[in-house]
């Protein structure tokens, strides 16, 4: 029987005991050149490609493999590919890096306790999956299969949650739909009916003006937007940035507002109102497609830009003007939605507004707006009909959040500590390429529901914090090293793509679709699972549209025949998949449930003295807390360091370059320092960092200690109560000067 | 026989659609296996003005491939040299002793010496170019913001968008004569 515990100790995962042995597999991830040439490319060397799609962002940009005389080489966009368009990323680019960590997970290891000690112990893949099915098989006699919760971020996820519903559980989550992009999903539903989607169905190509509220595009490296931003840009598209923080986008915009962060609302409500005040808005596209116009008019009668000048520090001028822009180029102009916009807690209400703005200029399904996208389909692999869970997370949620469109990740994590009945209880999760601990925020609370599970099994390629809480760790091969479901995501065509193995598993890693196959067996579901291997599986779905493994191998991407037109025809009736069938401007599905049916601006709480905002974002070289021990891209950026306005710098004395401790407004401490970057590019009233770095994971040489984790600072959070994202804007930080020295370089 | 005409490389790098995310700088260090910490382009970022009136402007660097080169007059061995047919400045490692000078006299910063000993930089990526392809930072680039092309060629799209913009050097005062031009 393997050893149970009352209770986990966070394990380093360099404290391995047991089975150890040297550093095993091939030193692929030499990058010298064998030769002494100034040339990468001699006359004989043996040039291999194979396709892929990318794993280190969501974007999922297709592309080419390359080998040189057996070895990594590089990897570079797909041609035909439409979210790369033949160029990856910085992030893509640098993905071999992923590979060639030394530092990944190597092998399966269990939590033990040795002399008093919980220790990790390295265990071979049949005690790994056996001590897994064994808990799963206790757990479901105990608690029902509805205990088992699956966290999921990445492709290779799509095997786990095969097996979480074949084991009988529908409590599948993402953290990206509640702590990201979920009010926008809820925002846009309740509106048109349909959300945006990922890739977003932006058509920023064909616009002639973008908005952009907080979404600092360029800084985050998406890679078919900021392709088509520069597209924008070149053919002298007029860009409106409304952002705290002098960014990236912000440099190449006509017009940038400085907004007092919180405030977006109020701004947003003033611009709806001078379009509706000075007729600006679309009119035939309104009465044609929209319902609520009259109450619309109503409601921000009063917003006029001299009531949001005080608000939002922006000009009543600006805001007229600006607004008028925005006119003068509809419907090509694009309210850009934004992507992780859980900021304040009335973030499904700030998007309903960004949807409604959009609906004025008539931009939804019109060129340089808003395309309507196409999705190849693609026919599942037989398999027998899951078992009919009791109950379903995803009602238990809706019953607290109604348009909940997703399982709220950290509701789940609270229900875990708080069930909502004595049978409703979640004892065991699945955390598939997602840090809880960074991405969560209220890192205690998540680590008090860790301590109430029977089970916790962690699947990454990382040692990533939430791996050190884990009952059991298994190691992923990385994208470059195995097989995936078929890329089938939206487009301006319907397009498939195709990722294969480049290269053979490092150490003993194993792709998802072996290990969850292993395991289904194990745990008397293989019935779920009843392809030969991933080539199988892959075949038989392709053969079903006409392609086939091998065409794939081949081409790596494949175009379908387009599906219809990809905006509005002119004056064509569309029906909405709204109760009304209408655009809705007035929403009688939030007056149900008693949320304001048309947004209304409410003042958020504001920094005390000496207390700044915390606002974050994305650095162009990592993904998240992902990538930042990249061996290539720390090259880039192995720290994050905090923006403070001159006045602010001078006010507590502090020099660019300098180390500084956070304490947040409920006396948090930062337990990492982070480096003061002095610039005129940010507000006096908050500071700024990057997502994504101060890992406490020593094993992680290249980025445990460097920088600071915003996370742990957002201690206040502002819940959405309409979709109950985790607003974490309203977390303010104070300087602490003493002992701020840097960590020892490892 | 007429004379093959001598090709001058050039790059246009347009810094109204640069974005400073350093694809660049990644993929020359994956296309020419640029041992760790060292790299042979990178981006500047210069903030000008105070808040709210700002200018940010990225540059991604590089060698210049000088038309009046310092690095290959500094040059006592020969290694540093500028390839016959184009303007392309080359280091041949089996010459170069590793003795710093053509370091010391590129106002650029743009050499550095292998782990190996020798010195090296940008090649434009001469093995891609001589195959009819863009320098992997070009090929690269999510904006399109960089140009590579024979400004010998009056009719290529370099030498179109030198007629057509405004652009600058870095450190034209040094009388090197750079081949990098950046439209502004």
């Amino acid at each position: 029987m393997p050893t149970s515990f009352n209770r986990r100790d966070f394990i380093k995962i360099g404290a391995a005991a047991g089975i150890g042995t040297a550093m095993v597999g091939p030193s692929l991830f030499r990058r010298h050149p064998t030769a002494r040439t100034t040339y990468p490319r001699q006359q004989g060397d043996l040039i291999e490609t194979s396709p892929t799609y990318c794993e280190i962002c969501f974007w999922k940009c297709a592309g080419w493999v390359h080998s040189k005389n057996g070895k990594p080489w590089k990897v570079v966009g797909h041609p035909e590919d439409q979210h790369s368009h033949g160029r990856l990323c910085t992030r893509g680019t640098g993905g071999i890096g992923a590979y060639t960590d030394p530092e990944r997970l190597k092998r399966p290891l269990i939590r033990v306790e040795e002399r008093g000690e919980q220790v990790f112990r390295e265990v071979s893949w049949d005690e790994a999956l056996d001590y897994i099915a064994h808990k799963l098989s206790v757990i479901k006699e105990t608690h029902g299969p509805e205990s088992l919760a699956m966290f999921s971020h990445g492709t290779g996820a799509s095997h786990w949650k095969t097996l979480t519903k074949a084991y009988g559980s529908a409590c599948i989550t993402a953290p990206s739909f509640a702590q990201c992009r979920g009010p926008r999903a809820a925002g846009f539903y309740l509106t048109y009916g349909d959300v945006v989607g990922s890739p977003e169905r932006t058509d920023i190509a064909n616009s002639r003006c973008m908005v952009l509220i907080g979404s600092h595009l360029g800084e985050n490296l998406h890679n078919g937007q900021v392709q088509e931003m520069g597209t924008f840009l070149a053919n002298g598209g007029e860009m409106i940035v409304v952002d705290p923080r002098f960014s990236t986008a912000a440099g190449k915009a006509k017009h940038w507002l400085p907004i007092k962060p919180s405030t977006d609302l109020a701004l947003i409500l003033a611009w709806i109102h001078v379009l509706i005040e000075e007729e600006l808005y679309d009119r035939d596209y309104v009465e044609r497609y929209t319902t609520g116009f009259e109450q619309l008019k109503e409601a921000v009668a009063t917003n006029t830009p001299e009531w949001a000048y005080p608000i939002t520090t922006i000009e009543p001028a600006v805001i007229r003007e600006t607004a008028r822009t925005m006119a003068r180029y509809a419907p090509a102009t694009l309210v850009h939605p934004g992507r992780h916009v859980t900021w304040y807690g009335d973030d499904t209400q700030r998007s309903r507004a960004i949807a409604i703005l959009n609906a004025l200029l008539g931009s939804w399904g019109r060129e340089g707006g808003f395309y309507i996208p196409q999705t190849a389909q693609v026919p599942e692999y037989p398999h027998p009909e899951y078992p009919e869970p009791s109950w379903k997370m995803c009602e238990e949620t809706q019953k607290i959040f109604p348009y909940a469109l997703s399982p709220v990740a950290s509701h789940i994590r609270d229900m875990t500590v708080a069930p909502p009945a004595p049978d409703k209880q979640v004892k065991a999760w699945l955390v598939y390429g997602s840090n809880l601990i960074l991405s969560l925020p209220d890192i205690e609370k998540t680590i008090q529901a860790i301590q109430n599970l029977d089970l916790l099994v962690v699947i990454d390629i990382m040692p990533a914090e939430i791996c050190g809480w884990a009952d059991v760790v298994l190691p992923e091969a990385t994208y470059l090293e195995r097989y995936d479901d078929l890329r089938i995501s939206p487009g301006r065509r319907p397009q498939i793509a195709l990722r294969a193995p480049a290269f053979e598993p490092m150490y003993d890693t194993k792709p998802s679709g072996w290990i969850v196959k292993k395991l289904a067996a194990k745990m008397g579901l293989s019935q779920y699972f009843p392809w030969e291997d991933d080539e199988d599986y892959l075949d038989w779905r392709l053969r079903q549209i006409g392609s086939s493994l091998d065409e794939m191998l081949e081409i790596g991407v494949k175009t379908l025949p387009s599906q219809g037109p990809l905006y509005f025809p002119p004056g064509a009736d569309v029906t909405f998949n709204t109760p009304s069938g209408m655009i809705e401007l007035y929403s009688e599905q939030l007056e149900q449930y008693g949320f304001d049916p048309i947004p209304v601006y409410r003042a958020h709480q504001e920094p005390p003295a000496g207390y700044y905002r915390l606002i974050q974002g994305r650095s162009p070289f990592h993904t998240f807390a992902r990538t930042t021990n990249n061996p290539i891209l720390t090259e880039l950026q192995d720290e994050n360091t905090l923006w403070v306005h001159p006045t602010t710098a001078k006010d507590w004395g502090l020099e660019t370059g300098q180390y500084v401790h956070l304490e947040n407004q409920d006396g948090k401490h930062s337990t990492f320092p982070i480096r003061v970057q002095i610039t005129e590019r940010i507000r006096t009233d908050c500071v700024y960092m990057v997502h994504g770095f101060g890992h406490s994971q020593k094993q992680m040489s290249r980025s445990y200690g460097k920088g600071m984790d915003d996370n742990e600072l957002v201690t206040n959070v502002d819940v959405d109560p309409i979709m109950g994202g985790t607003g974490r804007r309203s977390n303010f930080v104070t300087f602490k000067l003493e002992n701020a020295t840097p960590m020892e370089a490892a | 026989m007429a004379a093959k005409q001598k090709k001058r490389y050039v790059m246009v790098i347009d810094t109204l659609l640069c974005i400073g995310c350093g694809d660049c700088v990644v993929a020359c260090k994956m296309e020419n296996e640029v041992p760790d910490g060292l790299s042979r382009d990178w981006v500047v970022e210069e903030v000008q003005g105070e808040f709210p009136n700002l200018h940010v402007e990225y540059r991604s660097e590089r060698c210049n491939h000088c038309s009046n080169p310092p690095c290959v007059y500094a040059c006592p061995t020969g290694a540093s040299f500028i390839d016959e047919d184009s303007n392309i400045t080359l280091v041949d490692p089996e010459l170069c002793t590793g003795c710093k000078s053509c370091v010391a006299a590129c106002p650029y910063d743009a050499r550095f010496i292998m782990p190996e000993g020798y010195v090296s930089k940008c090649t434009f990526c001469m093995h891609r170019v001589n195959d009819g392809e863009d320098p992997a930072c070009v090929s690269v680039c999510p904006t399109h913001c960089m140009y590579f092309g024979d400004l010998n060629d009056p009719e290529s799209e370099v030498s179109q968008l030198l007629k057509q913009r405004q652009h600058k050097t870095i450190a034209p005062e040094t009388g090197t004569d750079p081949n990098i031009f950046y439209l502004t």
